[in-house]
């Protein structure tokens, strides 16, 4: 069944009950303006873990709800709605699946009641250039006493900043471009050798590049089989293209809502612009993809739910599908609100921006229909 | 076992030892497609077999209730059905606008008499119908129809001319749009009837499409005598009943008779016309336009299950079938473009053996017809901006 169950359907309302209250896009706003540190409210971060979806992806044991991907990705979507910037994807469930997955007993002790506390915050650093690619990883991970010696340097990190420690894919073996070989640890993020410097995005959010410089890990910082990870890497990024996916969902969503409002409200030519055949179309034709997109959302989270591993065609389908539908609806509200939707007053623009963002991280819609296409052997 | 695995468990078995093996052939096209009617010539004995085994169960029309020919299946066990069918590769055993559109809306607007009368007989592939609605000056306006049908005391009286009425010369009957009162506002004086494509004054002309083939007619009345019984619904609130029969025609048009659900990938079948023997698309620009043409289809086709999970009991989806028309048709008539642009001139043929009679040309042709059929597109685009968007009118 392609819909929401009942407790599903409870925590999508909640979730947007309090985010509407306690993150409305003027926190994103404030934050930016501030030139905050962190990017995000240490407080909103707090209050979400308390109500227990800093842990929504953490096994009960561990002091989580286990409520699975379908539910985290309502919590993105939400958080599109309102732009709520916080560590969600990368750390609730990006860093909570890796340690999940791949963790021994004591580093998910270690790391996931923390998580689930709010206690603490990890980045996942995969890329190393412009473009979104896993498999191209360079990183070098050399044998060293009784671990490893990391080189190299990544980009594009979300919530680096701040954070407590960062999961770095690293190449133990293998050539760039190759899926043996690959290996990911956790890192301290105050490790001697390592450099974090954040990079101002179009988004205003957390982000940084890295800079690795014989950064000293132990074998027990590994995740997952040394020399063997990609498959645990590729889940846990199943798991935050979903959460994007449902993500930029909820910017189409809002800022389609908000477009119609527009359109019922701006008057021209003595009658409102909403009128007019040649913007109804428009809308209409962007109403359409945006049902189809969440369709796919939806698809995407629930096979995440029937297997986090084996769901990476209905995954990049969401990811690609919501990312073109979300840059489409961006766009329409902007054109569909004049020349004030040029304006940095409005919204719209704020909408525009993360949408752009959260299309590219984790691989861009061409990335995905590759994806979609070599899985289809065409 | 949960009743649906157990009803799952039962169709499995009865599909197994009743659909014969030629029926479980993936579907060609056109020439393979079963529609009944008085005039029916089944094409193979297992053609028929197939109509006959699977109308006694009530499977042409599974969610009917038992009384009209149905199966009274719930919407699950319906899915559960045509999930089977689907796994054995099971063709579907009748089409008919009888069972698309006429159905439901008798199910809805019927009186027990006309239920008993005509479902049963479309179930079983018996009477063949056609959609008498469009005429020469009404056509994405439909309501300022000029079809008069005249009370005669025991029986009405109709003339005037439709147009566009596929399959009008092998149909057994119309259910037709007329005037009832010219007087009223267009839409209020619009009645709906069922009469006999036999009946005296009733002839037909077919017109060929720029496919080649002739699906569609113009349709004349000329002192066409109608029993008065044969008034479906309230005299003069036919429209009612045309735009509720329009909502199961777009929501069909969008998704099966658009010729996308039941079909292979477009990626698997671009390459294979493409003659690229496993080795991917080579065409660049082809490779990602069928790219984006599967991923909307995937995603379309997830919408209809989503839309069907989300349709309260067989209430139907409502204004919402206008998008499965508008995105379903559109995403047809690219499906169609990329066939052709993959086989080239090979594509172009429109006769002989190699091409199967131009099929793929032909094809093509007729797709562009699927965004005009059932309301225009850009009807679907005001419906949608209008019943669902809610933005002001011009
Ligand atoms: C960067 C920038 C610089 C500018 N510089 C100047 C300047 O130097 N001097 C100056 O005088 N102005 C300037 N403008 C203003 C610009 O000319 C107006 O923004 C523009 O004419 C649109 O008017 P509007 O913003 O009121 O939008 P609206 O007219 O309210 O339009 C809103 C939306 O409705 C659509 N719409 C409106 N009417 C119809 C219709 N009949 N049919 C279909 N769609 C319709 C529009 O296309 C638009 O998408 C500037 C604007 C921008 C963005
Ligand atoms: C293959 C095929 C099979 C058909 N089968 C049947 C059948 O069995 N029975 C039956 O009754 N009819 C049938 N039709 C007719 C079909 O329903 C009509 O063709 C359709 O409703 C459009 O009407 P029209 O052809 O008069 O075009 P028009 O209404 O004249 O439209 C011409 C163009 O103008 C556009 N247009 C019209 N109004 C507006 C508006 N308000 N805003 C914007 N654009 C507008 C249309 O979208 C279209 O692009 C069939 C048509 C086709 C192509």
């Amino acid at each position: 069944m392609l819909t929401l169950t009942e407790e599903q359907g409870m925590l999508q309302e909640a979730a947007r009950g309090f985010l509407s209250e306690s993150a409305p896009v003027s926190q994103l706003r404030a934050l930016r303006d501030a030139r905050d540190e962190l990017g995000y409210s240490r407080d909103l971060w707090r209050a979400m873990a308390e109500l227990g979806w800093t842990g929504i992806l953490i096994p009960e044991e561990h002091g989580g709800l286990d409520f699975g991907h379908m539910g985290a990705g309502l919590v993105c979507q939400e958080m599109g709605r309102t732009l709520a910037a916080s560590p969600y994807i990368s750390t609730a469930i990006m860093a909570a699946t890796a340690i999940r997955r791949g963790g021994g007993p004591g580093q998910q002790a270690r790391w996931l009641p923390a998580i689930a506390a709010g206690e603490a915050v990890i980045a996942v650093a995969v890329d190393e250039a412009r473009k979104h690619d896993p498999a191209g990883t360079a990183l070098r991970a050399q044998a060293s006493c009784n671990g490893f010696r990391l080189d190299g340097h990544k980009t594009f990190v979300a919530d680096a900043v701040g954070a407590d420690a960062i999961i770095v894919a690293a190449r133990t073996g293998g050539e760039p471009g190759e899926a043996e070989g690959l290996s990911l640890f956790v890192v301290d993020a105050r490790a001697q050798g390592l450099d974090i410097e954040r990079t101002l995005m179009v988004d205003s959010r957390n982000a940084a590049r890295l800079t690795l410089d014989g950064v000293q890990v132990d074998e027990a910082d590994a995740l997952g089989p040394v020399g063997g990870a990609f498959e645990l890497l590729e889940t846990v990024l199943g798991a935050g293209r979903a959460g994007l996916a449902a993500e930029m969902s909820g910017i189409a969503q809002e800022s389609f809502a908000r477009t119609l409002g527009y359109l019922r409200e701006r008057t021209q030519f003595g009658r409102p612009i909403g009128s007019f055949q040649a913007l109804q179309h428009r809308a209409a034709h962007l109403y359409c993809e945006i049902e189809v997109a969440k369709s796919a959302v939806l698809a995407g989270g629930q096979a995440l739910d029937r297997d986090p591993t084996g769901a990476g065609f209905l995954v990049s389908l969401a990811k690609a599908k919501a990312g073109e539908v979300a840059r489409l609806a961006v766009a329409e509200a902007v054109q569909m609100h004049g020349g004030i939707g040029m304006t940095d007053a409005v919204d719209i623009g704020l909408f525009m921006k993360r949408a752009r963002v959260a299309g590219e991280w984790l691989g861009d819609a061409s990335f995905h229909a590759g994806r979609i296409a070599r899985l289809r052997c065409f | 076992m949960s009743e649906l695995d157990a009803f799952r468990h039962e169709v499995r078995l009865w599909l197994d030892a009743h659909c014969p093996a030629p029926m479980r052939e993936l579907t060609r096209g056109e020439e393979d497609i079963v529609w009944g009617g008085r005039r029916w010539a089944f094409r193979s004995e297992a053609e028929r077999v197939w109509l006959e085994r699977m109308a006694e169960r009530g499977f042409t029309v599974p969610t009917w209730p038992k009384a009209y020919g149905g199966a009274g299946l719930s919407r699950d066990e319906e899915r559960v059905l045509r999930e089977e069918m689907a796994r054995i590769g099971a063709r579907s055993p009748l089409e008919s606008f009888g069972i698309w559109m006429l159905g439901p809306a008798l199910l809805k607007f019927g009186n027990e008499a006309q239920k008993r009368e005509h479902l049963p007989r479309i179930a079983r592939g018996e009477i063949r119908w056609c959609q008498g609605y469009s005429e020469p000056n009404a056509g994405s306006d439909l309501a300022s129809l000029q079809t008069r049908a005249e009370d005669r005391g025991d029986h009405w009286v109709v003339n005037g001319q439709k147009v566009w009425t596929s399959y009008a010369d092998q149909a057994d009957w119309i259910f037709c749009l007329v005037r009832t009162d010219p007087a009223a506002p267009k839409h209020r004086g619009i009645s709906f009837v069922l009469f006999d494509m036999a009946t005296p004054g009733v002839s037909t002309r077919p017109i060929r499409l720029i496919s080649g083939k002739s699906p569609f007619c113009e349709t004349f009345f000329d002192d066409v005598r109608v029993p008065k019984e044969n008034l479906v619904g309230e005299l003069n609130r036919g429209w009612d009943i045309a735009k509720y029969l329009l909502t199961h025609e777009r929501e069909m048009i969008g998704g099966g008779a658009g010729g996308l659900l039941g079909t292979r990938p477009i990626g698997e079948v671009v390459a294979e016309l493409a003659g690229s023997d496993g080795e991917g698309i080579s065409d660049p620009l082809l490779r990602a336009d069928v790219m984006r043409a599967e991923i909307d289809t995937l995603a379309f086709a997830l919408t209809m299950d989503r839309l069907r999970d989300e349709a309260a009991g067989g209430q139907g989806i409502g204004a919402r079938s206008a998008m499965l028309k508008y995105y379903g048709t559109e995403l047809n008539k690219r499906r169609t473009e990329l066939m052709l642009r993959a086989a080239g001139s090979d594509g172009l043929e429109w006769e002989g053996e190699r091409s199967g009679g131009g099929r793929l040309a032909r094809d093509w042709l007729r797709a562009k017809g699927n965004s005009i059929e059932g309301g225009t597109s850009e009807v679907m685009l005001g419906i949608i901006a209008k019943a669902i968007l809610e933005l002001p009118g011009a």
